[in-house]
């Protein structure tokens, strides 16, 4: 049972009062042991006054007074006339203290209704989908704005910044990107070889690599690993300054945000992202050449020369023109949500995260997009 | 029930006994950060149940004093205990029985941001007791309460308050396991003079029904008046301690400066 020392409570009848001594320490590790007992309390007949004797404690603490509280309350709930005898001042003070803070607090129960509950949660996201669509899609026209006031007066341009962001999303990325295009053109070559094979087709691997990496894979896979990349970044730094307030200082000292921050990235973007594409396209292919010399035995030559009858100039330039549009939605994503973030530091992870999964997700919609206005246009 | 068995508690009606063993004594502190040297050869005493104030400029690190004392920051050399035990050389479990008897306020709060504010007061409880939900629930509502924040903040997040009720619910968090000691760092900075004056007048109410000890870093010349005990300055990285009288009456230039200043002034007139 309890430990040496902590709280008991003893009754006794005198007459007809009933007699309750509070015995030991009454703290906060008795206090689980302390309330069991005390439900169970009950007087055995109508009692004409319950004394709650405190002289015998050797401490109290707010969990202890709280416990007191509570058998006091039940007691006179339950019709009893109680009085505490035998408190210090000090006792005195935190039982008054502890009703008070119980008054002031009442426990509040929200009634649980799971489909209510549910309904309200659908509403309430589906309303700020619309919110954030519409807020995003504003936030496209300012940029725009200020992409004209600057054009008009092209010295505004940040030429630091941007050179530094291009080098970040840019060049930076080279070695991730470039490792990752290889692997796929690798992987490509070697599952369609399989198939191919059965029909004596081989040679047409190199038509599938040539259309597949350079219509569709080369810009995608450049694009995501870019949203993961440099989307996050631009999120997180435009975050961090929001938090520290930067961006309210821009403001007071008259310099346009849009203007110091999202131009700069989006302008290094939009020049990165079609060359890095390009990059990832010869990449892709030499993947695919090494792995169709591997498995295959076509040679160089031989898949260069079938490269040239496969795909036409315009096979490459329908896939680089999606980069950059690509381009913009991620730097405007990024930045959008970086400019999203209020106060806490925990806003900045959450946004970074959702702008990541925003613009990963739009350059995939615009992709299909992309694929159906060109079967329209029969390119 | 694996703590608060332990000799020597807070709890109301104690008999008091030697009013004079310091609860936290610190003999000889050393810090040095690299070559700079912050404190050279600090005693400082606190006895049961004053409120100690503990004062200096910037940078005569008053606050890495605190840290040295709740074991964050190890001291270059000296001796540091709190309620006995060394927090250096103690083992983890010594360690943690001493953590539940101490709480501490941090600048700005510190609360956890993914968390409400009764959650941020249950965490403490929830870690070191094995009391019922519903206990630990109406215990964090009581310490809400106590440190005068309104119901309905119960479940709000810290980004939700202001500066002062983030300071009123670290508090309460600060108070969650009922502490003997309550640290406090710079308690009152950033908060307006009325607010400053009331959160003032919420610590000196808290330590006289809680029966606290309290150590409160404090740049602020109103709360030493108002609520310290005695106080200790921080000068030419030793340690000076006296009631405000004594130091009022000190002749070294920094302390007869910062009492008898114009701010000074102002708050012996109040």
């Amino acid at each position: 049972m309890a430990a040496a020392g902590s709280g008991v409570i003893k009754t006794a009848w005198d007459g007809d009062h009933w007699l309750l001594a509070a015995l030991g320490r009454w703290d906060l590790a008795g206090a689980e042991h302390l309330d069991t007992a005390l439900t169970r309390l009950k007087p055995e007949r109508k009692p004409g006054q319950v004394l709650l004797d405190l002289s015998g404690l050797s401490g109290m603490d707010t969990a202890g007074a709280l416990v007191l509280d509570r058998l006091i309350e039940r007691l006179r709930a339950e019709g009893e006339t109680v009085a505490v005898v035998g408190a210090t001042p000090a006792q005195c003070t935190l039982l008054r203290d502890v009703r008070r803070a119980v008054v002031r607090h009442p426990e509040v129960t929200t009634p649980h209704r799971p489909f209510h509950d549910l309904l309200e949660r659908v509403g309430k996201g589906a309303f700020s989908l619309a919110q954030d669509a519409f807020q995003l899609l504003s936030f496209f026209g300012l940029v725009f704005i200020t992409i004209a006031r600057v054009a008009r007066n092209p010295r505004r341009f940040r030429w630091t910044a941007f050179f530094f962001h291009l080098e970040q999303v840019g060049l930076n990325a080279l070695p991730i990107i470039g490792l990752l295009t290889f692997l796929i053109g690798v992987v490509l070559a070697y599952q369609s070889a399989d198939q191919l094979r059965r029909f004596g087709a081989e040679i047409f691997v190199v038509n599938l690599l040539g259309i597949g990496i350079l219509r569709e894979l080369g810009v995608l896979i450049t694009s995501i690993i870019v949203a993961g990349r440099s989307g996050s970044a631009f999120t997180a730094q435009i975050g961090t300054m929001k938090v520290n307030q930067e961006v309210d200082a821009m403001q007071v000292l008259g310099l346009d945000p849009i203007e110091m921050l999202v131009l700069p990235r989006l302008a290094a973007l939009f020049v990165a992202l079609p060359l890095v594409s390009f990059y990832a396209d010869v990449v892709g292919l030499f993947g695919g050449a090494v792995m169709s010399y591997g498995t295959l035995d076509i040679t160089l030559g031989q898949f260069l020369r079938q490269l040239q009858v496969a795909v036409s100039p315009t096979t490459m330039l329908v896939g680089l023109i999606k980069a950059p549009v690509f381009a913009m939605v991620i730097s405007l994503v990024g930045c959008f949500e970086g400019l999203n973030v209020t106060g806490s530091a925990e806003s900045v992870g959450k946004l970074t995260t959702r702008s990541v999964v925003e613009s990963i997700f739009l350059v995939i919609v615009l992709d299909a997009l992309f694929s159906i206005l060109f079967s329209y246009l029969k390119i | 029930m694996s703590l608060g068995n332990s000799e020597g508690g807070n709890l109301v009606g104690d008999p008091v006994g030697d009013n004079m063993t310091p609860v936290i004594q610190v003999r000889g502190l050393v810090t040095r950060f690299g070559r700079q040297t912050v404190h050279d050869g600090v005693d400082l005493d606190v006895r049961r149940g004053e409120v100690m104030g503990v004062v200096g400029g910037s940078g005569t690190g008053k606050s890495v004093l605190l840290k040295e004392i709740i074991g964050l920051l190890r001291p270059t050399a000296g001796r540091v205990e709190v309620l006995g035990t060394n927090m250096w050389t103690a083992d983890s479990a010594a360690r943690r029985t001493i953590q539940s008897r101490w709480g501490v306020l941090f600048q700005d709060g510190a609360l956890f941001s993914s968390m409400t504010v009764a959650e941020n007061v249950m965490v403490a409880l929830k870690e070191h007791t094995d009391l019922e939900d519903c206990l630990i629930q109406e215990l964090a509502r009581i310490k809400i309460s106590m440190v005068g924040l309104p119901p309905d903040s119960c479940s709000k997040y810290p980004s939700q308050l202001s500066g002062g009720m983030r300071k009123r619910a670290g508090l309460a968090r600060a108070l969650a396991l009922d502490p003997e000691i309550l640290f406090l760092d710079e308690p009152t900075a950033g908060l307006d003079p009325i607010g400053a004056a009331a959160f003032d007048e919420l610590i000196g109410t808290l330590q006289r029904s809680l029966g606290l000890t309290v150590v409160m870093v404090t740049h602020d010349l109103d709360s030493l008046y108002a609520i310290c005990d005695r106080i200790a300055v921080l000068v030419d990285r030793k340690m000076r301690v006296g009631t405000i009288d004594m130091l009022l009456a000190d002749t070294h230039p920094w302390i007869h400066d910062y009492f008898h200043g114009p701010r000074g002034r102002a708050a012996v007139k109040s």
